[in-house]
């Protein structure tokens, strides 16, 4: 029997350290007290909300259940309400464990290397500064709508070799799985329904017509066998790089030009040393990671000293360990000159974001060709900044007025 | 008498992040895959030591270690 999922109900929470929950707007608005909060009560905390939940709330505790994959399974990634069973090939390697997980990883990563994406950069540039000529001459424009939204859904359209054009399309599906689906099993799946036909019309046509893309690229890949990638594995990764590669990097870019409006003197050192860029977008990953990831605890173990039971899910916040003040002294102050940054943005051990040379291309390529065209902006004191919910943190809304003028 | 360094990796701990090859690009490689490898048997060439430290100060996996010689 498939019940009809009912929506669960989300009471605002009064008792952060006994009933947090990620997706309530006081953590979306503003989540950094509150995990000051909760790491000054215990480096494990929990929840009876999303059927079961627990947070480790610092850099060491973050570090441990990454690199635990015995205890902590991959095969549920995101904290949601409900728990639909979970499909084989979901979006490997991201919801694969071990040993199933490394061979699917390194058929993805060559095409992710820093020097792959060398040839992209000239594209990326090129994207940004058409995304700019249509506003510059306005003096306003909401940043994240017209800007950081569409530099990463077109560079992974570009690298899938699927059209640009339907970047509205595929914001929309992320939107459904991310955020709607926290709550909506509907909704979840109906955007991976949705998807998986897409991807197969695309894979049906490169059939006869072999292109020099991604999408030909998993269709010729081998197995350690030998042989060809299952359909459903395809597809598994296809998903995957869409709906990670587009969100997440929206979210860096428009998290940091956030900063940057309301930071004239990084902005005007950035542009004195354009040298520094590299340094300053790792620390601007740290400081405004958009990405939690989630596990499932498949055996009781012990964690920072705190007991962890099999059966609840694990909100794997890298955002938080990322404010951890015992690793990182001044944890929340963005000092874009930073030298010691072992930050965990990327997430850690051997789940690394696939697509984090990628990711870092695109922030400094975004933030040169702003920088250099905008050097004056600041937020549009008539508008309001709002913050996506839930698995992927970024500005969903950037008002900001452009120029001296302001 | 100056100190003489060298860098290694260690392969089961590294996970491809190529901080080390950002910072410092003479003195790591990165596989097919982008994991990461010291170049040559891993000598540091005078001039270099910073980066080296760099490299491991800023290294997510703690893969790097700098040697004393």
């Amino acid at each position: 029997m498939s019940d009809v999922s009912q929506p669960v109900a989300h009471p605002p929470v009064t008792d952060w350290v006994n009933d947090f929950d990620h997706t309530d707007p006081q953590w979306t608005d503003d989540p950094f007290p509150i995990w000051e909060e909760l790491r000054a009560a215990s480096p494990i905390v929990h929840t009876e909300r999303f059927l079961g939940c627990y947070m480790p709330t610092t850099y060491e505790a973050v570090r441990a259940i990454a690199n635990d994959t015995e205890h902590f399974s991959s095969r549920r990634i995101i904290v949601r309400d409900v728990r639909p069973e979970v499909a084989r090939n979901a979006a490997p390697p991201i919801t694969s464990d071990p040993p199933v997980h490394k061979p699917a990883k390194q058929l993805l990563l060559p095409p992710f290397t820093p020097d792959a994406m060398k040839k992209l950069e000239p594209r990326m540039r090129a994207i940004c500064n058409e995304l700019i000529d249509g506003f510059i001459a306005d003096g306003k424009v909401d940043a994240a709508a017209r800007y950081s939204k569409y530099i990463p859904v077109r560079a992974i359209a570009h690298m899938l070799g699927i059209p640009e054009s339907d970047s509205d399309l595929f914001i929309n599906w992320i939107h459904m799985i991310l955020e709607l689906g926290i709550r909506d099993e509907t909704k979840l799946m109906q955007a991976v329904q949705e998807m998986s036909e897409y991807f197969r019309g695309h894979i049906e046509a490169r059939r006869s017509k072999p292109t020099d893309d991604l999408i030909s690229y998993l269709m010729n890949a081998k197995d350690k066998e030998g042989q060809p990638l299952e359909e459903s594995h395809v597809l598994g990764s296809l998903r995957l790089l869409l709906i990670a590669g587009i969100d997440t990097t929206w979210s860096a870019i428009g998290s940091s030009l956030w900063h940057l409006a309301r930071t004239p003197v990084d902005r005007a050192r950035l542009i004195a040393e354009p040298g520094l860029m590299p340094t300053a977008v790792e620390e601007l990953l740290r400081a405004y990671s958009p990405v939690t990831m989630a596990r499932e605890v498949v055996k009781d173990t012990t964690v920072s000293g705190c007991p962890v039971k099999a059966g609840n899910m694990v909100l794997l916040s890298f955002p938080a360990a990322n404010r951890d003040p015992k690793m990182f002294p001044d944890a929340d102050k963005v000092v874009i000159d930073r030298r010691e940054n072992r930050h965990a943005a990327f997430g850690l051990g051997i789940h690394r974001c696939v697509g984090s040379n990628l990711a870092r291309m695109e922030m400094q390529v975004a933030l040169e060709e702003w920088l250099k065209r905008i050097p004056d902006f600041a937020l549009d004191p008539a508008g309001t900044v709002t913050w996506s919910q839930g698995t992927v943190r970024g500005p969903r809304q950037l008002p900001f007025l452009l120029g001296k003028a302001m | 008498m100056a100190e003489r360094l060298k860098v290694h990796v260690d392969p089961d701990k590294c996970q491809g992040h190529a901080r080390c090859k950002a910072l410092a690009p003479e003195l790591f490689e990165l596989d097919e895959y982008g994991n990461a490898h010291e170049a040559g048997d891993g000598t540091v060439p005078p001039g270099l030591e910073d980066k080296a430290w760099l490299a491991k100060s800023n290294c997510p996996e703690i893969a790097i270690d700098v040697i004393e010689e």
